[in-house]
C-alpha cells in the first residue's frame, strides 16, 4: 500500500513540471504583452525595459522559466505584476475562497446527486425515475454561468434577499455565508447532474447482477440489499466525485466570473486579462498539485474499499 | 429526506433575512477596473485610478475644479498656494506651498515632501525610486527636469525648454508622504498603508476586492470636508456584475452601465448621469500608404459616418457625435472649415474626386485593428461594425481586425510596423485633458515614436509651429486660441475618422445626493452624500 502510494507520489513529479512547462509556455506564447496591461500606451520605451528588468522579462525564455523553477521549488511562486503582492498570498487567499465554494457545491451536489440517482435506479421506469433522470439531465446541460445570472436576476435583482456579487466579509461569517449561497448553487448543478447519472448506472449494473437475485431470493430485507448495491457500486461513485471535486476547484471560472467570488477561478481571469504571468503560473501550478494529489487521494481511497485495484 | 429539505429551507430563510444592512454615511461605487488601482501614490489604471484614488487620497500642487458642469474644470491652487514663471529666467517656477497640512499620518507636508515625491518618480538613482509609480506617471512629467527646495514652503521647479504647460503636468504628480516611506522602506508595503493629504484616508485595502476610504476630518479645505464618513470601492469589470450590484442594492454607484440597460435603470427610479467630458473615440489612419495617405479619401470616410445614429441607436445617448479632436463649446475646437455631418453624398463626392467612383473602382482594402473590450473603448465591436457599414455605403471597404484589448495597446505602441505593417488604421480611445495629450502627442513632428505616439504620422510645419508657439505662451486665453487653430488645422487633414466622444455614464441609487459631473475624466467625492 505504501510502496503505491511512493510510486504514484514520485510519478506526480514529471507530471507536474510537464504541467508547469506547457503552462509557462502557453502564457509566453500567446499575444500581449504583460508590460502592456499596466502602464500607459504613453509610456517610455526606457521605461517599459526598466519594468522588464524587474520582473525578468528581459532574459531568454527558458533562462526565464528555470529561474522562475529554481524559486518555485523553494516555495517562491514570484510577484504578482499587476498588485505586486507576492504570488503565494494571492494563491493562498482565492485558494480559500474556492475551496469553500468547492467544498459547499460539492456537499450539496453529491448530496443531492447521490439521493436522486439512487432513487431513480431503484424506482427504475417509474415516474421518479423519469423525474430524477431529467433533473440530471437539466443539470448537465444548463450552462452554470447562464443559472448564475437566472439566479442573480431572481434572488438579488428581483426579490432582493441574496447579494449578487463578491464574498464581502462585512457581515461577518453569516455575510459570507448569504455570498457564498448563489454561487454555490450554481456550481452544484453539472455536478449534481453528472453524479446522478453515474449513481444510478452504478447501481442498476450492480442491481442486475445476479448475487443480488441472490440476496434478494435468501429473503434479505431492501434496506440491507441497498446497503450490498451501494458498497458494490461506491468506487465508481468515489472515482466521479474525485474527478468532480477537481473540477469544482479549478472549473469555476466563469461562475467565479459571473458572481465576482474572488476565488481561484476569478483570479484566473483577472490575470489572463492583465497578463499578470506570475499569477496565472502560480495559480495552475497549485491547481494542478490538487489535481495529482486529489488524483492519488481517490486512488488510494478506492484501493481501501476494494483491494483488486492495488494488484492491476 | 424531508427533514434536510427542511433544514435547507429553514437555512435559506434565516440567511435571507439576516440583511447585511450597511453603515450610514457610506458611499459604495462599482468601478470598471478589474483590479484596486495601486494605491502606492502614483496610480495605475488610467484615469480611473487618478479618479477613484489618486485625487481622494493624495494631492497634486495644483488641484482641478471640479465642482462645476457647465464649464471646463481650471486649475486652482492644491497643496501649493501660488505658483509664477520667474521673470529672469522662464524655464524656472516658483511655488508657495500651503502651510500648516498635515498628511493621512500626522507627519507635515512641506518642500521635502515635495522633492521626495518628484525624486521617487524622476530620479532613478534615488534610494526611494518607485520604477512602477515612475513608468506610471513619469512620462505625463516631461517638462519637469527638477526640482529644489528653496525653504521649507518654496519650491523651484526648472524645465528643459520654456513651457507654459508646467502646471498641466504638475496636477499629475501626486505627493506622497516620506515619514510613511521612511517607516515601511517599500513601495508595495507602502501601498498598502499608504499616506497623503488628501480629503480621503485609505482604512482597509483587501487586494482585488474592496478599498475602503475614510473622511479625513483633519482636511485643510473646509470647503471640500467629504459629506460622507466612508467610501467603499470595489473593481467590477464585468458590466453585468456592476448592474446586478446597483440593483441588488449591493452598491449606490456604478460607473458605465451597459448602455441597453438605461431605460430600464430610468424606470425603476435609479438616476442615471452624464456629461462631456475631454473623450475621443476613433479610428487613427495611417497617412503614409494607401488609402488614407490621400486627404479626399479621408475626408470622405468622415462624411460618411452617421454618428447620431451610433449615438442614438446603438448607445442610448451615452455618447455625442464627435467631429474632431475636441467637441464643440471646449475652448479648443475653434471654427474649423469642416463639420463633418453624416453626407453620404458629399462622401462619394469627395471619393470621386479622389479618383474613385465607389462601384468598380474603390480604395484600396483598409485594414483596421480594433479591440474587443477595453478601458474607455465603450462597445467596440458593435460600434465599428456601424463605422465598416458606413463606409462600404460611400464604397470604402474596410476589414475589421478585432483583437483583445491588451494585445490592442501592444500593438498601438508599436505603431504601423512588423506585426503592424499590413494594417492602416487603428480603432482606440483617448483623453484630451491637457495640451500634450490632446495635441503635442499626436500631431507634432517630434512625437514620432519612440519619442511619442504620432504613428500616423503626421507631419505638418505648420501644426509643430503653432504648438511650440502655444507652449512658449503664458496668457492661458492666448494660449487656448493658439490651440483652436491647431485643431482647426487638424480637423482639416483628417488624420483620423473621428467617431464619437463619450458622455461617461453613470447610474446611482436615488439615495445618492450632491454629484456634480464635471466635465473631466476626474470628479470630487468630496461634495456627495448618502442620503439614509
Amino acid at each position: 500500500m505504501w510502496r503505491y502510494v511512493g510510486r504514484r507520489l514520485v510519478l506526480a513529479v514529471p507530471t507536474l513540471l510537464g504541467a508547469s512547462i506547457i503552462v509557462f509556455a502557453m502564457v509566453h506564447l500567446a499575444p500581449g504583452d504583460p508590460i502592456a496591461a499596466i502602464l500607459p500606451v504613453d509610456a517610455s520605451k526606457e521605461q517599459i525595459e526598466d519594468i522588464k528588468k524587474v520582473y525578468g522579462f528581459d532574459k531568454p525564455l527558458p533562462v526565464q522559466y528555470l529561474k522562475w523553477l529554481g524559486r518555485v521549488v523553494q516555495g517562491d511562486l514570484g510577484k504578482s505584476i499587476a498588485t505586486r503582492r507576492a504570488v503565494i498570498l494571492d494563491v493562498r487567499d482565492s485558494l480559500a475562497n474556492s475551496l469553500v465554494l468547492a467544498l459547499s457545491s460539492s456537499v450539496l451536489a453529491f448530496g443531492a446527486g447521490i439521493a436522486l440517482g439512487l432513487l431513480a435506479a431503484f424506482r427504475q421506469g417509474r415516474a421518479l425515475d423519469k423525474i430524477a433522470s431529467a433533473m440530471a439531465v437539466i443539470g448537465v446541460s444548463v450552462p452554470h454561468y447562464w443559472a448564475g445570472i437566472i439566479l442573480i436576476i431572481i434572488f438579488s435583482v428581483q426579490l432582493g434577499w441574496l447579494p449578487a456579487m463578491g464574498a464581502s466579509s462585512d457581515g461577518g461569517l453569516v455575510g459570507y455565508l448569504r455570498h457564498m449561497t448563489l454561487p454555490t448553487i450554481a456550481l452544484a448543478l453539472i455536478p449534481l447532474g453528472v453524479i446522478a447519472r453515474v449513481t444510478r448506472s452504478a447501481a442498476l449494473d450492480i442491481l442486475n447482477q445476479e448475487f443480488v437475485l441472490a440476496l434478494r431470493a435468501k429473503g434479505l430485507a431492501q434496506r440491507r440489499v441497498f446497503a450490498h448495491v451501494v458498497k458494490n457500486a461506491a468506487p465508481q461513485i468515489i472515482t466521479v466525485l474525485g474527478l468532480q471535486f477537481g473540477f469544482q476547484l479549478g472549473g469555476s471560472v466563469l461562475v467565479e466570473a459571473v458572481f465576482s467570488w474572488p476565488g481561484t477561478g476569478y483570479l484566473l481571469n483577472l490575470a489572463i486579462f492583465q497578463r499578470d504571468m506570475p499569477v496565472l503560473q502560480g495559480v495552475i501550478l497549485v491547481l494542478a498539485t490538487f489535481f495529482v494529489l486529489l488524483n492519488l487521494l481517490v486512488d488510494v481511497l478506492q484501493t481501501y474499499i476494494d483491494p483488486r485495484i492495488a494488484r492491476h | 429526506m424531508t427533514r434536510f429539505i427542511g433544514f435547507l429551507v429553514v437555512a435559506g430563510l434565516s440567511l435571507a433575512l439576516a440583511s447585511g444592512a450597511s453603515a450610514e454615511g457610506t458611499l459604495r461605487i462599482g468601478m470598471t477596473a478589474a483590479d484596486i488601482p495601486y494605491t502606492g501614490g502614483q496610480p495605475d489604471n488610467g484615469f480611473e485610478g487618478f479618479r477613484f484614488v489618486g485625487y481622494q487620497v493624495y494631492e497634486p500642487l495644483i488641484n482641478w475644479d471640479l465642482t462645476q458642469s457647465d464649464k471646463l474644470p481650471a486649475l486652482v491652487p492644491g497643496l501649493a498656494e501660488s505658483w509664477e514663471v520667474s521673470k529672469a529666467d522662464p524655464k524656472k517656477w516658483i511655488f508657495k506651498l500651503r502651510k500648516n497640512v498635515k498628511f493621512h499620518d500626522g507627519s507635515p507636508f512641506n518642500a521635502d515632501a515635495v522633492v521626495f515625491t518628484f525624486e521617487s518618480v524622476k530620479n532613478k538613482q534615488a534610494p526611494h525610486y518607485d520604477t512602477y509609480g515612475g513608468a506610471q506617471v513619469g512620462w505625463r512629467l516631461a517638462a519637469l527636469k527638477a526640482i529644489k527646495k528653496v525653504d521649507d514652503f518654496t519650491i523651484e521647479i526648472e524645465t528643459p525648454t520654456v513651457s507654459s504647460f508646467v502646471p498641466y503636468q504638475v496636477v499629475y504628480m501626486l505627493i506622497v508622504s516620506p515619514t510613511q516611506w521612511g517607516k515601511v522602506k517599500d513601495w508595495r508595503k507602502f501601498a498598502e498603508q499608504p499616506s497623503g493629504t488628501g480629503p480621503f484616508k485609505v482604512v482597509r485595502f483587501v487586494p482585488r476586492e474592496r478599498l475602503e476610504l475614510e473622511a479625513n476630518r483633519a482636511y485643510w479645505d473646509p470647503k471640500r470636508m467629504p459629506k460622507v464618513d466612508k467610501v467603499v470601492l470595489l473593481p467590477m469589470p464585468e458590466p453585468t456584475t456592476r448592474l446586478a450590484a446597483l440593483r441588488s442594492g449591493q452598491v449606490d454607484w456604478i460607473e458605465v452601465p451597459p448602455p441597453d440597460s438605461i431605460q430600464q435603470l430610468k424606470g425603476a427610479g435609479f438616476q442615471i448621469v452624464t456629461n462631456k467630458y475631454p473623450h475621443n473615440w476613433g479610428h487613427i489612419l495611417r497617412l503614409d500608404k494607401e488609402p488614407w495617405n490621400n486627404k479626399l479619401v479621408r475626408k470622405a470616410a468622415n462624411y460618411a459616418i452617421d454618428r447620431v445614429g451610433i449615438c442614438k441607436n446603438l448607445l442610448n445617448d451615452t455618447c455625442v457625435p464627435g467631429t474632431g479632436v475636441a467637441y464643440k463649446g471646449h475652448p479648443w475646437f475653434g471654427n474649423p472649415k469642416e463639420i463633418y455631418e453624416y453626407n453620404p453624398a458629399k462622401s462619394k463626392e469627395l471619393l470621386k474626386q479622389a479618383g474613385f467612383d465607389g462601384t468598380t473602382k474603390r480604395p484600396a482594402r483598409a485594414v483596421a485593428l480594433i479591440s474587443t473590450s477595453g478601458s474607455g473603448q465603450m462597445l467596440p465591436l458593435a460600434m465599428n461594425e456601424l463605422v465598416q457599414k458606413n463606409l462600404k455605403d460611400v464604397g470604402i471597404d474596410v476589414d475589421l481586425q478585432p483583437i483583445e484589448w491588451n494585445s490592442l495597446t501592444q500593438r498601438f505602441r508599436a505603431g504601423f510596423t512588423g506585426e503592424n505593417a499590413g494594417v492602416n488604421a487603428l480603432n482606440i480611445s483617448f483623453n484630451f485633458v491637457e495640451p500634450f495629450s490632446a495635441f503635442g502627442r499626436f500631431f507634432h513632428s517630434k512625437s514620432v515614436p519612440p519619442a511619442s505616439v504620432n504613428i500616423m504620422p503626421f507631419v505638418n510645419p505648420e501644426s509643430d509651429r503653432l504648438l511650440d508657439e502655444a507652449e512658449k505662451t503664458f496668457d492661458l486665453a492666448k494660449q487656448d486660441a493658439i490651440l483652436a487653430k491647431v485643431h482647426e488645422l487638424v480637423v482639416d487633414e483628417a488624420p483620423w475618422i473621428f467617431v464619437v466622444h463619450d458622455l461617461n455614464p453613470r447610474a446611482m441609487t436615488p439615495k445618492v445626493k450632491g454629484f456634480v459631473p464635471p466635465q473631466s475624466w476626474f470628479i470630487d467625492l468630496t461634495q456627495v452624500s448618502v442620503a439614509k
